[in-house]
């Protein structure tokens, strides 16, 4: 594409450690990268490969221990109402029902009760849970369950949406249907996503482009540009096997 | 097997479930009876028929009777049943209510906060392992042997496991529901109120249910040794009289008392805790 992509979110040399039994270990090591304005970014990588620690500093619920993050040009510290995220599984607030878990956002936010009924009832409609609003997450699939997730982080408007691994939890199937939907919610409501997965068939049917982590330390090794893979896409299509075993034969194997 | 199986309908369907259910409840129930009255059979037969002496255990009828009795006579400890019950239920309720008030908050602060942690777990450590009984001569000291004193030592009773119950709770938080709140923008005060609390509720509630249980223990010691009223004081003054029968229909108000108090305790715990029946 030729055409100038504007860039919402910017890491640079970001570094984390952690202090373990014998020394400090390193988990991410100078990820430096340019997400562009409403894109499909997967990272991928192997299990443990610091996918999460990366994506828990962009959320900022950990500080790096070197580097900066900048949203929309300045810089960012902690948490921001701008990133929202989805997390793994098993993340629904058990005493609250959908309703109360899309609207959980806004009713921190002081957000008037009619007024935030009507913008959870929208995201709800959204992830295809109308009629479910008044169950509680141990009444729903997993997959229904991680549709609650989706609508909860939609429902704070913000500009990128993380996921975390946010299928792995699924069964296959599910796991299909759900990639199928996350791709249709965010062509109607388009932003920024940036989509964790250690899945290499995931990540290849969801991305506009994959950067590719190695073992730990994660380090990017490399940045796979996808847009010219139209979309919806047919797992089965040569080019889609062309780039999957690209992809999967410069992946680090995982421990 | 059921010849109408293949032709049945949906209302013959949940019609046969709702009657399987309905006889499972009536037999755990017939059950709960039977075992009440042969518990009072088997009583009222070592009572009788003399393998135990009259002196050592009175019958059921007696006992009944006295109770009835008790409610107008105020002989021998110098008070009707009601008053006793109700001087036992003040305390209790004093006592109880002071702990939860105190012991339940505390415990969520300190499971919350790091900081505040550290500061108080060394004197609640020391506190912790002292029988509440233990307290008694001291209590008599500072506050002579009226509601207070009896209070002050039921509370320590309960307070404990209030206190470690909803410590542990909301310990347990999932770290991926604090997560979602500071995603959400939320502060860490926000979190603890609106993800620590909710989620501290389970255990919670089964520390107030301990709680009740050694309140109402406590109670009962605490009124035989430093008081002129309650049942703890009548089974008392029952056991200096030598009447068996006084003995025995004190405990047993104290038990379904218990069993009252469990029970309204349950009720709240549905409504707070409702989520989990659906």
């Amino acid at each position: 594409m030729d055409e100038k992509k504007k860039v919402i979110l910017r890491l640079e040399n970001i570094c984390q450690s952690y202090v373990v039994q014998n020394g400090v270990k390193d988990a991410v090591e100078n990820v430096s990268l340019e997400i562009y304005d409403n894109e499909f970014l997967v990272i991928l990588g192997p299990g443990h490969c610091g996918k999460t620690v990366l994506m828990n500093m962009i959320a900022g619920l950990e500080k790096p221990v070197g580097g900066k993050i900048f949203l929309d040009g300045e810089e960012i510290h902690g948490s921001d109402r701008r990133i929202g995220m989805v997390f793994q599984s098993m993340n629904l607030m058990p005493w609250r029902t959908v309703m109360g878990n899309v609207e959980f956002g806004l009713e921190l936010a002081g957000v008037k009760k009619a007024e935030r009924r009507a913008v959870a009832q929208k995201y709800i409609d959204l992830v295809g849970l109308t009629g479910f609003e008044n169950s509680y997450p141990h009444e729903l699939s997993g997959g229904m369950k991680q549709r609650v997730g989706i609508a909860r982080a939609y429902t704070n408007n913000p500009q990128i949406l993380l996921m975390d691994e946010p299928f792995g939890a699924l069964d296959a199937q599910t796991r299909y249907a759900m990639e199928e939907e996350v791709l249709r919610i965010w062509e109607q409501e388009k932003r920024t996503i940036i989509f964790v997965t250690n899945n290499i068939e995931e990540a290849v049917y969801l991305a506009d482009r994959i950067v590719l982590l190695s073992n730990c330390p994660a380090t990017v090794k490399q940045v796979y540009d996808l847009s010219g893979l139209p979309k919806p896409r047919n797992m089965t299509d040569p080019a889609f096997l062309k780039i999957r075993s690209e992809v999967s034969a410069n992946t680090d194997l995982a421990l | 097997m059921n010849e109408t199986t293949n032709a049945m309908t949906n209302e013959q369907r949940v019609k046969l479930v709702q009657d399987q259910k309905r006889k499972l409840t009536y037999q755990s129930a017939m059950l709960s009876v039977a075992g009440i009255l042969g518990f009072l059979l088997l009583w009222e037969f070592l009572a009788v028929s003399g393998v135990i002496e009259s002196k050592k255990l009175s019958d059921v009828l007696q006992v009944f009777r006295l109770f009835i009795l008790k409610f107008v006579d105020k002989k021998p400890d110098g008070a009707i049943l009601p008053v006793h019950i109700w001087s036992s239920l003040e305390v209790a309720l004093c006592g109880f209510g002071l702990a939860v008030l105190v012991g339940i908050p505390l415990g969520w602060l300190m499971g919350w906060y790091r900081g505040f942690d550290s500061f108080m777990r060394p004197i609640f450590e020391i506190i912790r392992p002292i029988p509440p009984v233990s307290w008694i001569p001291l209590t008599i000291v500072w506050l002579g042997v009226g509601l207070r004193a009896k209070a002050f030592i039921v509370f320590f009773a309960a307070f404990v496991p209030c206190l470690i119950n909803s410590y542990t709770g909301i310990r347990q938080t999932k770290e991926v529901l604090k997560n979602v709140g500071k995603t959400c923008g939320a502060s860490y005060f926000t979190v603890f109120w609106k993800v620590g609390i909710p989620s501290s509720m389970t255990m919670t509630f089964a520390g107030i249910k301990v709680a009740i249980g050694n309140a109402w223990a406590t109670l009962v010691a605490a009124e035989m040794l430093a008081s002129s009223s309650g049942l703890g004081y009548m089974i008392l003054m029952g056991r200096s009289y030598g009447r068996v029968d006084l003995v025995m229909m004190g405990i047993l108000v104290i038990g379904i008392l218990g069993v009252v108090i469990s029970a309204l305790i349950n009720l709240l715990e549905n409504v707070v805790l409702g989520w989990k029946k659906l």
